[in-house]
């Protein structure tokens, strides 16, 4: 990629992993959460992947703990829901609600939008992986 | 009720692209359109007359709101899309480096 | 309330995230959790069975929620039912690929899509709320889409494709319909919505949803005219996912959902039965039609398959107490023998190479556990006393007797002569007759397939049991009960059983 696409990606990358964030922790107030805060978590990955190519990529995030990150966010989720045993029911919102339209409130519904962040972002960017640098054997082999 | 109508006319787009097309590509796009077309309905469904968008705000503000139901529902809809689009890529993709097209007229080796 | 409700889909959900974390190195964790796990579903869902007679119907609220606005599980006679036929074909499937997996790279991803294939097939079974029967679907629909394609030789990944657009296709049509219902009834929840259409005459709108329905989950259950995509992916899958696929995939995303949406939602009226009827009809015929020129083993169970989905359609399309139970039977009946046939093919493909009849022979002196449950699942498919097989077609022919339908009868006698021929076919080809040279060294399958392969033989061999009354009362009846009593019960136990 040329030099312009290169310097924006580099100064906006972290501008969009930290908006990715801040839709993911604010989940419960405003409108987003989860779902959305982990796609564009992945897509800021992608965006470096675009502009530097692979091996920038795979030095700031290993395709190894991308998988690991995606497995232990669905595990995280899945625990919280069987935690909810310990308030009666599975899936019971069992922490404090705390006040409303504080940051710490809400219960379980900030860990569980983390946790599904970190599935969606990192299991999107391992999708992107895995369509973008799969090789065709004709490729393979020369 | 022409919004509707169009979302009516969006997904028989989408449903033409599946069906009638013979690249693999088009299909999967006619496949996206399609649920955009459902999901696009189902929001619409959830629309009141005068009302605004279902967000609480601290210092109180509208009263009447859209249903937020759907909105939620059509979250998971559209993951769920994002879900098969992204396994029929990868299938398409595999298919390619066996036949070497995306011809479905080419790709036709199951019969009987 | 009972707490083992959600684990019926919180445990393999766990278990297929479990497996990209520790299963990627050795090979026993993956099958050891995927083992563990459905063994331990199949026992739950018999036990599941002894709590119905407690109290009918069992109403979970996930998260504490009230329904209506909560998420509810609900547990009743059918969906026990489901849960036992669903989690025990599962149970005997896994115990088969433990060693069928051996010729596959990928063995953890393979556990992992599985597990979560059956989570989603326990969540449509077990859950009381319209769009999570939707998001349940779709997840096991959606894995059940990577299983296929599995082996990514040519033919699985084309068969794949087809799969996965028309069933994409089905599941739009589910979700307009849902959409449908929600704007009339602006709830979710299947109780109260079968309450609230009950009070209101609702026109055309139950037509058109109707409509939908038929489409959509008729689609996910191989009805003829949307049966194409079965006698591609059903073969071209590994013999476990075959027999998983045409064993309880299609019966409990397609003819459980359109039962339980059909009879305790929009009410079972006597224009639905002639459609089902004539649906069920059609399914049979040309499901028979087509499968008896088929030289290819698993494209002719395929076929077989819809047909049989034919028959369970007609019982239930009746609608009389008879004809649903013999329609459930049936069902219950279809799960064991058809897994047992495709796991019976897999052994075959696997040991010989090839699934052309023409080209083997004899195999009964080299496989003789294969031959012995291929026997046996071949009478009871074609309906051959005393095996469940004969029990279930004889009362679906029995109960259109009973309500008048003679035609239906006749042709219901006359695929099940059709079947048996096909059958015959099946065994003299592959089975019976002179082993030939090149087959001389081919393997009977590992213990672990073997013992699959008889505890299902042995549930097709007694299964017949199933219809005394005592037995009867503790599986079926609660089942007939559930779908006979309509949206009038479904309403009630909202309000009955809301713990």
């Amino acid at each position: 990629m040329t030099v312009v696409v290169k310097t924006v990606t580099r100064l906006t990358v972290g501008l969009i992993f930290l908006y990715g964030w801040y839709i993911v922790v604010h989940g419960h107030l405003t409108p987003g959460g989860g779902f959305v805060g982990g796609i564009i978590l992945a897509l800021s990955f992608v965006h470096l992947t675009l502009a530097f190519g692979r091996d920038a990529a795979e030095a700031t995030l290993p395709a190894r703990v991308t998988g690991l990150v995606e497995g232990l966010g669905a595990l995280l989720f899945v625990g919280i829901a069987l935690l909810g045993f310990l308030g009666g029911v599975f899936f019971r919102n069992f922490l404090p609600k705390g006040e409303p339209f504080a940051l710490f409130s809400a219960g379980i519904v900030p860990p569980a939008n983390i946790a599904i962040c970190l599935k969606v972002g990192a299991g999107l960017f391992s999708v992107f992986l895995a369509l973008v640098f799969f090789r065709f054997d004709w490729e393979r082999r020369k | 009720m022409t919004q509707y109508f169009l979302c009516f006319v969006l997904f028989c787009v989408g449903l033409y692209g599946m069906l009638a097309k013979r690249n693999l590509v088009k299909i999967i796009l006619g496949l996206v359109v399609a649920e955009a077309a459902v999901n696009l309905l189902f929001v619409l469904v959830a629309y009141r007359t005068g009302a605004f968008a279902p967000i609480v705000e601290a210092g109180g503000g509208p009263t009447r709101m859209v249903d937020p139901l759907p909105h939620a529902l059509v979250l998971t809809a559209i993951v769920i899309g994002l879900a098969t689009t992204a396994l029929m890529i990868a299938i398409a993709m595999r298919i390619y480096a066996h036949y070497g097209t995306y011809d479905i007229e080419e790709v036709r080796e199951l019969k009987g | 309330m009972w707490h083992v409700i959600p684990l019926f889909i919180a445990l393999p959900l766990a278990g297929a995230f479990l497996l990209p974390v520790l299963g990627r190195g050795r090979r026993w964790v993956s099958d050891g959790v995927s083992l563990a796990v459905t063994v331990s579903l199949c026992l739950g869902s018999f036990w599941s069975l002894t709590k119905l007679q407690e109290s009918a119907v069992w109403v979970y609220t996930v998260g504490g929620w009230k329904p209506p606005f909560g998420i509810s599980l609900v547990l009743d006679g059918l969906s026990a039912f489901m849960l036992v036929t669903v989690n025990l074909v599962a149970a005997a499937v896994v115990l088969y690929a433990l060693r069928y997996l051996d010729a596959f790279t990928g063995r953890w991803q393979f556990h992992c899509l599985f597990l979560l294939m059956v989570a989603g097939m326990n969540g449509v079974v077990l859950t009381g709320d319209l769009f999570n029967l939707f998001v349940t679907l779709e997840i096991a629909a959606v894995a059940s889409y990577g299983l296929v394609a599995f082996g990514t030789e040519r033919h699985e990944l084309e068969a794949a494709f087809k799969y996965a657009v028309m069933g994409s296709i089905g599941s739009l049509f589910i979700l307009l319909g849902l959409v449908l219902l929600y704007s009339y009834t602006s709830t979710l929840n299947m109780a109260d919505m079968a309450a609230y259409l009950q009070a209101r005459e609702s026109g055309s709108l139950k037509g058109i949803v109707l409509g939908f329905f038929i489409l959509g989950f008729g689609l996910k259950a191989a009805l003829v005219p949307f049966h194409a995509w079965l006698p591609d992916a059903h073969p071209s899958a590994p013999a476990p996912i075959s027999a998983m696929l045409s064993g309880v995939l299609i019966k409990s995303l397609g003819v459980y959902a359109l039962c339980r949406v059909i009879f305790c939602v929009l009410g079972f009226t006597p224009a639905i039965s002639e459609i089902l009827i004539g649906l069920g009809i059609l399914s049979m015929l040309i499901g028979v039609v087509l499968a008896v020129g088929q030289w290819d083993f698993k494209r002719l169970l395929a076929y077989h398959s819809i047909s049989q989905v034919g028959y369970i359609i007609l019982g239930v399309g009746l609608g009389t107490p008879l004809g649903l139970a013999a329609g459930l039977f049936h069902l219950f009946n279809h799960s064991i023998f058809k897994s047992l046939l495709f796991l019976d093919s897999g052994v075959v493909e696997q040991a010989t190479g090839t699934r052309d009849l023409r080209r083997l022979g004899g195999l009964n002196h080299r496989l003789p556990v294969t031959g012995g449950t291929t026997l046996a699942a071949s009478m009871a498919i074609a309906g051959i006393p005393p095996f469940n097989g004969f029990w279930s077609k004889l009362l679906v022919i029995l109960a259109a007797i009973q309500a008048e339908h003679y035609w239906a009868a006749f042709w219901a006698v006359v695929v099940s002569v059709l079947t048996l021929a096909s059958f015959t076919k099946v065994l003299k080809y592959a089975f019976l007759g002179d082993l030939p040279e090149r087959l001389r060294n081919v393997h009977e399958a590992p213990v672990s397939m073997r013992t699959a392969l008889v505890i299902l033989a042995l549930i097709c061999v007694v299964g017949g049991v199933l219809w005394l009354p005592e037995l009867r009362s503790w599986f079926l009846d609660p089942a007939v009960g559930v779908l006979g009593a309509g949206p009038a019960g479904m309403a009630e136990s909202l309000v009955r059983y809301w713990p």
